[in-house]
């Protein structure tokens, strides 16, 4: 605490005062901001929720304005930037209330792309003392010929919950968007906000101007939260992911509980949790559902709900990792898997915002290898070891979006441009080589036919200073910008009557998912069950369904990969039969079963199983690792099987381990040279230039640098009707006539890191390197009992075209002799 | 009579798949051309060169490389079955100002083109009015004995007839998933030809713009990577959007 004399010295009497009132004493940390930001520094205060975090962060800003005249301040004071919408919502409706009770004369007002015309036309005109507002209008702002003078005196910047931002694109684009704000506004101070992180380091890095140091603060650390497990009385089930035999359990936990929030890892699984817990809901307790798929309206009643206090328990995905403080909230139960430990840190932080008191959590393993994850992540926050997040190199298709906004603001010279592009974290190391492309592709598209100097989207005016070709190409601009790319969704809304009619929407799905649904099939939607009817244009057609045994969709896995650091801890837990005494009964029994039938291997080595099953031949390795990085080794692993004319016929993969099975025994195969590492070489390369994560990447960077649209068109038929033009050809032409344009590099950094892993590949086989501990078995393990039984469960997406042509085909002979 | 000895359906060693369309016995290629052997002509249809720089006039970049590809696919189709005849079935250019957009490079692939075959360009609803300065002939229909050439089809069952102009696409299921790829479909009196062009979309033959077209139910002949693949009209879907 700090003492009395430095509290009057940096908090002027009016905020004593109102501490005084609420019967608080300042935080240390809360007056450490203060005088970092007199002494003009930049400042990344690091804090547990409930700690006081946000006023922490405005007190500096609130201080000054309000030692400041009306008249003496000009535009905006402070621009804050959350990740939410809904967070600048909710800070704007905190920060008035110390305003008013302190009758200061400042204005905070929030700006999102839900606020209305005129008031967004008034902010213009008379902007706020305080701007509340998120990364995407950020962007925006600097892509507006007024930006210069609205942000001449702009003297500071918070940035809130950075840790869910600074690793991403989006994190890029703000980042250069922070970098434009101190070329207007030379004096503004950067003030960063982040949940507790293993590596602050690492933002220091990304949110710093150029050189310019950033100061740590620190808040107290907060009571260690108090995390169990469900030890189910039913058995832990050896596969699944629903968590469904430990539902009464769950409803039991919640009912005893203020207010719950049970977190799962993907929408299905959220409705399926759902439905299961209204099954034994014989209290009628108010739970709700919350997930990326629902229409907005139906999430703000839930979370206005919430806010009132009304809901017992909220059933959510990630939408909830981040957001407004719940203060009734006191249990936070996690169904499923972990994955990383400072998720959950986040999840458990939604629980009790009293910083003194332990908030409170239940893990609820689905199948027991989650067990030993569960148990790892308990151990992980109990030591508060977290995973880290490596720096980022800024996207270059960030950089191009971000040189037409520029250019759309104002004209720019481009020596200043790439020293201003470097003072952003990410892009301190930018080469003038790919800046020059970068601006190329800005111009251009970056051909090297040149072909496009007369349709330039940026050209040079006589100063020989870079500005949009045209207001068109500037207005096209302002509406494709932002990092965010969401997949193609489709409204799923009522039918009305016999014929197809959409009537009310529900809500919305990936078209991804419908691939797996005919006319008449039934799935779990918004909690209920319901009737496919059909689809037209843009909109899912459903019919409510009275089926209780809806057609589940099969578990698409979650976005979220095992982190290295967890995945480590497990290994570790499993190889140490000492460490097992803490797991449940059940657990550790099938893991005596499988040093019995087949074997258990050391921390640094890689256990390998062959055994015959059915006509088939099986090989299931387990390097937990994480989906991602066993999805391309199975892809690669099947390249060599069929080279070494096992002939594989299939694989599957799940954050533990990988199944390949064959016609062919693979029991002779040279276990060291099948996952040598020389597979990251060639094979990487060729099979990942094929790839539709090739495709799909290319097509997400292809949006985001502008060379095309959101929304891009088909061609308009006289019916209008759409024919659908896909990226794909797009992609295939250019990787045949220039394969070294800048889009396709950054389509391969993106599928490299974001979709294949193959850098935490790289390091898998460099582990396990003459430590594939290979164990010949003549019949499957218990171990692999889970790993069978996701077979059939899965459908490959990238599923080789031609066989699926060729099967189709054999129906054409069956129709035939039909 | 099954439709696979109606269409006389047989896969031909090149990839392509042997058909029987009015009485003629024809090759689909796995490129999307058309070959009538008996005729020595290659068809090709809807190639819309030029498509990439109308987007970029439009303001969106796309690569100005969907001629060269375009081109280059049907250099090596001529190549490999050493046509007298190539016809262009309508829709070759993507617009009317489309051949004046042309680079070098792609005029002189398309001058030596018309050195090596008779070209014929059939006009369609983007080119109505072809380049007299490219070479070859212009026309709005061609007949080869019992077979008709022409851009868009006719609304009512037209025997012998091919056209372009729809675009098909085939979505086959199966329980492993879908793939959407270009097609010919056919009952084996008409036959409507896969969109040729590198930068050519596609639109569902389950799409209501190609019914009524055919008597019989159709069948779909759809371009793999390396083969044109049959497949029967209960393995398609509708598309998603």
């Amino acid at each position: 605490m700090a003492d009395a004399a430095a509290d009057s010295h940096l908090l002027p009497s009016r905020f004593a005062d109102w501490f005084a009132a609420q019967g608080w004493s300042p935080r240390a940390h809360q007056l450490e901001m203060i005088a970092r930001a007199r002494a003009g520094r930049d400042a990344l205060l690091i804090a547990p929720t409930g700690g006081g975090k946000t006023l922490a962060g405005f007190l500096p800003t609130l201080v000054e304005l309000a030692g400041r005249p009306r008249e003496a301040r000009r535009g905006v004071h402070t621009l804050y930037i959350s990740p939410l919408k809904a967070l600048a919502v909710d800070v704007e409706r905190n920060l008035a209330r110390p305003i008013r009770e302190m009758g200061l004369d400042i204005t905070a007002e929030s700006r999102t792309g839900d606020t209305g015309i005129a008031r967004r036309q008034r902010q213009k005109v008379r902007p706020p003392d305080i701007l509340l507002t998120t990364p995407e209008q950020l962007a925006l702002f600097c892509a507006w010929e007024g930006s210069r003078l609205y942000f001449e005196d702009l003297a500071c910047v918070v940035i809130d919950e950075i840790h869910a931002l600074h690793a991403s694109k989006r994190g890029d684009l703000l980042a250069l968007g922070l970098a434009r704000l101190s070329a207007l506004a030379p004096g503004m101070r950067r003030i960063g906000l982040s949940a507790t992180v293993d590596d602050p380091d690492v933002i220091r890095r990304w949110m710093g101007c150029g050189d310019r140091p950033v100061d740590l603060v620190r808040g107290p650390p907060g009571a260690p939260p108090e995390v169990d497990l469900l030890l189910s009385n039913g058995r832990t089930p050896w596969a699944g992911h629903t968590a469904q035999h430990a539902m009464a359990e769950v409803y039991d936990a919640i009912r005893k509980a203020r207010t719950a929030l049970v977190f799962v890892n993907t929408r299905f699984q959220a409705e399926f949790a759902f439905q299961e817990l209204w099954k034994l809901n014989d209290d009628n307790l108010p739970i709700a559902l919350h997930h990326g798929s629902l229409a907005p309206e139906q999430r703000r009643k839930v979370e206005a709900a919430m806010a009132r206090g009304e809901l017992k328990a909220v059933v959510c995905t990630s939408t909830l990792d981040l957001g407004i403080d719940w203060g009734d909230v006191d249990l936070v139960i996690q169904l499923a898997s972990p994955k990383g430990a400072s998720r959950m840190v986040q999840r458990i932080g939604r629980a009790n915002h009293r910083l003194d008191e332990p908030s409170r959590a239940l893990f609820v393993p689905a199948n027991r290898f989650e067990t030993l994850e569960c148990q790892a992540a308990r151990e992980c926050i109990a030591e508060n070891r977290l995973d880290g997040e490596p720096l980022r190199t800024g996207a270059l298709d960030v950089l191009a979006q971000h040189l037409l906004g520029c250019a759309c603001a104002e004209p720019f010279d481009e020596a200043d441009m790439l020293a201003e592009a470097r003072s952003a974290g990410p892009f301190r190391d930018l080469s003038r080589a790919d800046f020059d492309i970068t601006l190329d592709l800005t111009a251009t598209g970056g051909y090297a036919l040149q072909a496009y100097d007369r349709f330039r989207r940026m050209v040079r005016n006589p100063e020989g200073h870079w500005t949009v070709r045209n207001g068109d190409t500037a207005r096209r601009h302002r509406l494709n910008l932002g990092a965010i790319l969401s997949p193609e969704m489709l409204s799923v809304r009522i039918a009305q009557g016999a014929r197809l009619v959409g009537g009310r929407k529900i809500g919305e799905i990936e078209e991804g998912y419908f691939e797996m649904l005919d006319p008449g099939d039934t799935f779990v939607f918004a909690g209920q069950v319901w009737s496919l009817a059909g689809i037209t244009g843009m909109d899912v057609l459903v019919r409510p369904a009275r089926d209780s045994d809806p057609k589940m969709p099969s578990w698409g896995g979650s976005k979220f990969a095992l982190s290295s650091h967890l995945a480590r801890r497990v290994r570790r837990m499993m190889s140490d039969a000492s460490a097992w005494a803490v797991l449940p009964p059940d657990v550790r029994e099938w893991l005596g079963l499988q040093r019995r039938h087949s074997r258990i291997v050391a921390e640094d080595e890689m256990l390998v199983e062959t055994f015959p099953r059915g006509r088939r031949h099986f090989l299931v390795a387990y390097p937990f690792e994480g989906r991602l990085a066993h999805t391309t080794l199975a892809m690669l692993l099947t390249r060599r099987l069929e080279r070494a004319g096992a002939q594989p016929l299939g694989f599957v993969c799940n954050d533990y381990a990988l199944a390949v099975w064959s016609l062919k025994p693979m029991d002779e195969v040279d276990m060291d040279d099948l996952f040598a590492r020389d597979m990251l070489g060639d094979d990487l390369e060729d099979w990942l230039a094929e790839s539709f994560m090739m495709k799909r990447a290319f097509k997400g960077c292809a949006i985001i640098a502008g060379l095309i649209e959101r929304r891009f068109p088909g061609e308009p038929r006289k019916s209008g009707r759409q024919v659908t033009f896909s990226t794909d050809l797009i992609y295939d032409v250019l990787r045949r006539h220039q394969p070294d344009h800048l889009l396709l590099r950054c389509a391969r950094q993106d599928a490299a890191e974001g979709m294949i892993d193959a850098a935490r590949l790289g390091d898998l086989l460099a582990r396990v390197e003459g430590r594939v501990r290979h164990t010949r078995l003549e019949r499957l393990s218990p171990f692999a009992v889970p790993m069978l039984m996701e077979i059939g469960k899965e459908r490959s997406p990238g599923a080789a075209g031609d066989a699926i042509l060729a099967e189709a085909e054999s129906e054409l002979i069956a129709e035939a002799l039909a | 009579m099954s439709p696979v000895e109606a269409l006389g359906l047989r896969p031909a060693a090149d990839g392509g798949l042997d058909l029987v369309l009015a009485g003629e016995a024809v090759r689909l290629l796995p490129s999307g051309a058309l070959l009538l052997s008996a005729r020595s002509t290659l068809v090709v249809a809807d190639l819309h060169l030029e498509k990439g720089s109308a987007f970029a006039g439009r303001g969106q970049l796309l690569p100005p490389l969907d001629t060269r590809e375009t081109l280059r696919r049907v250099a090596a189709d001529a190549a490999a079955q050493a046509p007298a005849r190539i016809l262009f079935l309508g829709d070759a250019f993507h617009d009317r100002e489309a051949s004046r957009r042309m680079s070098e490079a792609d005029r002189q692939a398309l001058e030596a083109l018309g050195r090596a075959a008779e070209l014929v360009w059939i006009t369609g609803n983007h080119d109505p009015e072809p380049d007299r300065e490219l070479p070859g002939e212009a026309a709005d229909e061609v007949r080869l004995g019992d077979l008709v050439l022409r851009h868009e089809p006719l609304p009512a069952p037209a025997p012998g007839e091919i056209a372009g102009h729809l675009h098909p696409c085939a979505r086959i299921a199966t329980p492993r998933g879908s793939v959407r790829r270009r097609c010919l479909v056919t009952d084996g009196e008409r036959a409507i030809l896969p969109a040729y062009g590198a930068f050519t979309g596609g639109l569902n033959v389950l799409d209501p713009a190609f019914s009524g077209l055919f008597r019989k139910s159709p069948v779909v002949a759809a371009l793999g990577d390396s083969r044109v693949h049959a497949a029967g009209i209960r393995s398609l879907r509708p598309d998603r959007r």
